[in-house]
């Protein structure tokens, strides 16, 4: 290895992304645009859901099971309407996500100690956002409906009543329930598989194809140095990125980072290592830009969205999937994110993922070393 | 010079790419410090064997040793000792000057105490000085041409091969990079270079002309022209050239017939018989001769005597894009005869 030539190449590398506005684009622009796209599609959607309320009894008790829905932070009760035509029409034309039908017994069937029935219908479009909104209203009735019961049972004079089962409604982790929080994770994955793999798949087919590649592997340079030093200038942006990300994600959207800053940097460097060796193998191998860059998405950028765990819980995939999500390193990645950032417990807890991210890392690494021939057929 | 150990030597070199013979069974010697040129009709395998040369193609048998060490074996000092050019241009459009020589010279690993002299030297060997900050795309043809050469020839190789190094450049252009080459040659440096412009091969110390893969003919300029035809050398300007052409293919005593430009060139045993006879049988078919007379024979019918061009049949080169729709050699000559 000749520290010269790595030099010399890495410094080339870093011109040319430079000089390529396509480069400089998704280096700097894809992050943010990540972040923001999925902090704010998901983060937004599911607070503040807008409620219709079809109140049909107007009496003290129903207002206040009402005014629990607009203290809520994940509902925003936009206005009450006096049919239930009214409601409906108002879900159709998806000025509503959540529709309220409050019976008119409400209070008189609470005063007689039975059990109260509220209607809620939702808007099933988004399946996503539907299935959170209906936890959230369950939440906030259980919440009313335990408050109803203390009263009552004070009002028996049964001294300082106790519930028997306290729901504890909150989610571990993940206190607020905030999908940002899971998401930031998922998207510093696939900013890195976009970036690492992507874009280095570009770099050596883009030298077969500009019949730069026939000049070059006339000179003395080593394969190794060829791919050290194509990828180096990745390392850093890689780095760069995720750190950007990151950042953005406690400062901006107020994840919290609770795990070691080594750690995030360890499992972010091996992490970098895998997709940039993939990136460099398909490079290698395609010998178009067109053809390494498509290869290197579905490669890399769908299995981190669909199968690491950040659109689709892992525990929750059918067995098979499941078992697939193994070879997947992206899942490794997310897993030890997650926790730097959620959870915070002690590395020995994660060693398991970052040990399969150091697998996949080394063999990789070495499958990319082997790949380059410098021969032209 | 001639005793010592040769540049380059080729033995029973072959190339197939799947059944089809790109380079069949060549063998040359080059001697340090020549200009070897090698000719032949686009597709005859010219690039095939200079890459074989660098190490870039595996040969499919057959030896080949540079500066004495194993093309096959030892791949690495090859490159070490040799300057390549490659036929596409193929230095980084979208780096400056500057940074393609020094991403060269870090490639040759040229020591830092050279590095400003070397590099100051290719700039002044290509004319660019003033233009060091220039994207190398945005610069003309011929300077992108010497800038390749001063990039490959960095770190002082004492061979370099050249594929084509001349093609698409203009006649001044050309001209200039020959200098160059003639300069390199008297400071020692063998040159190896292909082409299918016959006058530059004129400029060549030894020659080696190459059709379909195989080797026809060899030898400096001069003894080619003296001893690879048979006979004497007409020119024949008439009208119907075409017509002219077709019926003088198989005339009597007329053994070859080939277009130069807007004339002919007749291959015919004796020169003193040929020429009325030649008048009698065109006059025959209705066809005015205005002028007709021996000449000494060029590179070009020496090479038109021995290649496929002479049978009617086009270039075979399907590979090479650069060289489509390109001249083949019959025609360039024709068109680069009138100039000075
Ligand atoms: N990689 C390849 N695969 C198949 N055929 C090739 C390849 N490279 C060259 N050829 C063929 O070999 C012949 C010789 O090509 P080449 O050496 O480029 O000719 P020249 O340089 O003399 O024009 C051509 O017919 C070309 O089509
Ligand atoms: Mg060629």
């Amino acid at each position: 290895m000749n520290w010269n030539r790595l030099c010399a190449m890495a410094r080339k590398e870093m011109i040319q992304i430079r000089r390529d506005a396509r480069s400089i684009g998704i280096v700097i622009a894809m992050p943010i645009v990540m972040m923001f796209a999925f902090g704010y599609g998901v983060s937004f959607d599911t607070k503040h859901i807008p409620v219709y309320v079809y109140d049909q009894e107007k009496s003290q008790q129903s207002q206040d099971f009402v005014k629990r829905f607009q203290a809520s932070v994940y509902f925003n009760v936009v206005k009450t309407v006096q049919s239930y035509p009214e409601l409906v029409s108002a879900i159709d034309a998806g000025r509503c996500q959540i529709g309220l039908v409050v019976p008119p017994d409400f209070s008189k069937k609470l005063r007689s100690g039975q059990k109260v029935s509220v209607q809620a219908i939702f808007d099933g479009t988004d399946s996503n956002s539907a299935s959170l909104g209906m936890s959230y209203t369950e939440a906030v009735a259980q919440a009313h409906s335990q408050q109803l019961q203390l009263a009552w049972l004070r009002g028996r004079g049964q001294g300082q009543p106790r519930l028997p089962v306290s729901v504890d409604a909150r989610t571990w982790f993940n206190e607020n329930l905030e999908s940002m929080v899971t998401i930031v994770p998922g998207v510093v994955a696939m900013v890195m598989a976009v970036v690492g793999t992507f874009l280095t798949s570009l770099t050596v087919a883009r030298e077969w194809e500009r019949g730069t590649m026939e000049q070059l592997i006339s000179t003395p340079v080593t394969p190794l140095e060829i791919m050290l030093g194509k990828l180096a200038p990745y390392v850093v942006i890689g780095l760069a990125d995720t750190s950007l990300c990151a950042v953005m994600g406690v400062w901006w959207f107020g994840v919290p980072f609770r795990g070691h800053i080594w750690v995030f940097l360890l499992s972010t460097l091996l992490f970098l290592i895998v997709v940039l060796s993939l990136g460099y193998f398909f490079s290698v191998v395609a010998k178009t830009q067109l053809a390494a860059s498509q290869v290197s998405l579905i490669a890399t950028f769908l299995p981190a969205f669909l199968l690491s765990g950040f659109m689709y819980p892992i525990d929750q995939m059918p067995a098979v999937v499941r078992g697939i999500t193994h070879v997947v390193p992206a899942r490794y990645y997310m897993a030890i994110l997650r926790n730097v950032f959620l959870k915070g417990s002690p590395v020995l807890t994660m060693w398991q993922d970052l040990l399969g991210l150091a697998i996949f890392a080394a063999v990789l690494g070495l499958a990319a070393t082997r790949v380059f021939r410098k021969k032209l057929a | 010079m001639n005793g010592a150990a040769p540049a380059v030597v080729v033995r029973d070199l072959v190339k197939r790419f799947g059944d089809f013979v790109a380079v069949n069974n060549i063998s040359l010697e080059a001697r340090p410090g020549e200009i070897f040129g090698f000719l032949g009709p686009n597709g005859a395998g010219k690039s095939t064997t200079i890459r074989m040369l660098c190490g870039l193609l595996r040969p499919t048998s057959g030896q080949a040793l540079v500066a004495g060490l194993d093309v096959a074996r030892e791949p690495e000092r090859v490159r070490q000792n040799i300057g390549y050019m490659s036929q596409k241009f193929s230095l980084y459009n979208d780096l400056k000057v500057i940074e393609n020589l020094r991403f060269f010279a870090g490639m040759y690993s040229v020591p830092a105490a050279e590095l400003k002299e070397r590099i100051d030297w290719a700039i002044d060997m290509a004319g660019l000085a003033g233009r060091e900050q220039l994207l190398t795309g945005t610069l003309a043809a011929g300077w992108k041409q010497r800038l390749a050469l001063g990039c490959a020839v960095l770190h002082r190789p004492p061979i370099v091969f050249l594929d084509e190094p001349t093609s698409g450049v203009d006649p001044i252009s050309r001209r200039l990079f020959w200098e160059l080459i003639h300069r390199m040659a008297d400071d020692g440096v063998t040159v190896f270079v292909t082409t299918h412009y016959m006058d530059e091969a004129e400029y060549c110390n030894r020659l080696v002309l190459i059709d379909r893969g195989r080797i026809v003919a060899s030898g400096s300029p001069l003894e080619l022209k003296e001893k690879s035809m048979a006979g004497d050398l007409l020119l024949v300007e008439c009208d119907q050239v075409g017509k002219a052409l077709e019926e003088l293919q198989g005339a009597p005593g007329v053994t070859d017939a080939a277009i130069f430009g807007n004339a002919l060139h007749l291959v015919v045993g004796s020169a003193d018989q040929a020429i009325p006879q030649v008048q009698e049988f065109l006059a025959a078919r209705g066809i005015a001769v205005t002028r007709i007379e021996k000449i000494r024979p060029t590179l070009e019918d020496v090479f038109v005597s021995l290649t496929s061009l002479n049978r009617n049949e086009g270039n075979r080169d399907e590979g090479d894009k650069r060289d489509k729709g390109d001249k083949t050699v019959g025609t360039v000559t024709g068109r680069e005869k009138g100039q000075p």
